[in-house]
């Protein structure tokens, strides 16, 4: 029931965001300020998110070792995002190292 | 005879509806792994199929639902999960501002219906269009092609990824989580070209870390001011970003 009602919220406030400008039109101003913020807000988000989750796979310590299999397909996905730009090609080899760091 | 432009009227109607559809068609081969991927993390995340579908159904926005499943999975409370999708759907505000002069006109259930169906590919190919036929009729259908095609892109590859998490539900035991950990380095790590960007997700990351014990996941929150603050304070000067058809999560 929390996640429905969590859902419900999600959808009532992304098409409030989404349609806003469509539905007042020029009566929301938009500052240069927000509009360079937002710039930002993708890169800090996803970052932000993953980080704890690759340092510390199991919650609290810090896991800066060869046995995290988070670590090591974490570093292994940007590797080949770096090299590559190809963002499939970025899951899978990530994916892969991850799930073969954790059968050796 | 009298019939010929009311016809006529149709044809053009469905022409620019497919001719929408058949443009994103690009766009759909890109989300499909995405909404995949998705459909995976929500009964690894202990949300049950029909929540992660009526997540795609009814919020239809993919890197708020990606995190929105993760902050689930780890029990955070519902207004937490309410201001991320806040945060990180503002984008599309910048979509809407520049593609307002083409829905202006239309009644208020086409501009809703519109908004509720932009995503960062369907603006990406709408705007391109509107920028070789800015005064084309019927371009609120080639939108609706759009927007309608990848919405049903998403729920198709959702219910794929749902079913295919339920049927092995052994790699949720693996760490499925790390399938959005690698979605998001694929997005991330391509943006980073430019200095404050760099310095604005290694801000955030740094922050995120030290302060990941906050309740409430409030940690998240102050470790995007941080990144967005210093990024902004490194891009000073620079001439204001305006929302181009190379949109900020091409993917998503």
């Amino acid at each position: 029931m929390e996640f429905t009602l969590t859902i419900i919220g999600m959808s009532v406030i992304t098409v409030l965001v989404k349609a806003a400008i469509f539905i007042l039109g020029d009566r929301v101003a938009f500052s240069p300020w927000l509009r360079k913020a937002l710039v930002f807000v993708p890169v800090t988000v996803l970052t932000a998110i993953i980080v704890p989750m690759v340092l510390a796979p199991h919650g609290h310590d810090m896991e800066l070792d060869w046995h995290n299999a988070q670590l090591m397909g974490a570093l292994v996905a940007v590797a080949v995002c770096l090299a590559t730009r190809h963002q499939l090609l970025t899951i899978i080899a990530g994916l892969t190292m991850f799930f073969a760091w954790q059968l050796l | 005879m009298a019939g010929e432009p009311a016809r006529r009227f149709v044809m053009s109607r469905f022409t620019s509806f497919s001719a929408g559809a058949r443009d994103t068609l690009p766009m759909l081969v890109g989300a499909a792994p995405f909404g995949v991927i998705f459909g995976t993390l929500v009964p690894a995340n202990m949300v049950a199929n029909w929540q992660g579908q009526l997540m795609s159904l009814s919020v239809f926005a993919g890197s708020s639902q990606f995190i929105a499943i993760g902050l689930m999975g780890q029990h955070t409370g519902m207004l937490v999960i309410w201001l991320a999708t806040f945060i990180v759907n503002l984008r599309h505000m910048l979509y809407s501002a520049t593609l307002l002069p083409y829905v202006v006109h239309l009644p208020s259930r086409w501009r809703w219906l519109l908004g509720f169906l932009l995503t960062d590919e369907t603006f990406a190919v709408v705007d391109a269009h509107y920028r070789r036929h800015p005064r084309e009729a019927m371009g609120h259908w080639y939108f609706l092609g759009s927007g309608l095609a990848m919405y049903l892109n998403w729920q198709f590859w959702t219910l794929i990824g749902l079913l295919f998490g339920s049927a092995f539900p052994q790699l949720q035991s693996l760490g499925l989580d790390f399938a959005m950990v690698a979605t998001f380095i694929a997005i991330v790590v391509p943006q980073l070209n430019r200095r404050p960007q760099l310095a604005a997700a290694v801000t955030a990351g740094i922050a995120a870390w030290l302060l990941r014990e906050l309740p409430y996941k409030l940690g998240l929150l102050a470790a995007i001011g941080a990144g967005v603050a210093v990024g902004m304070l490194l891009s000073r000067g620079e001439k204001t970003p305006l929302a181009t058809s190379t949109p900020a999560v091409p993917e998503l």
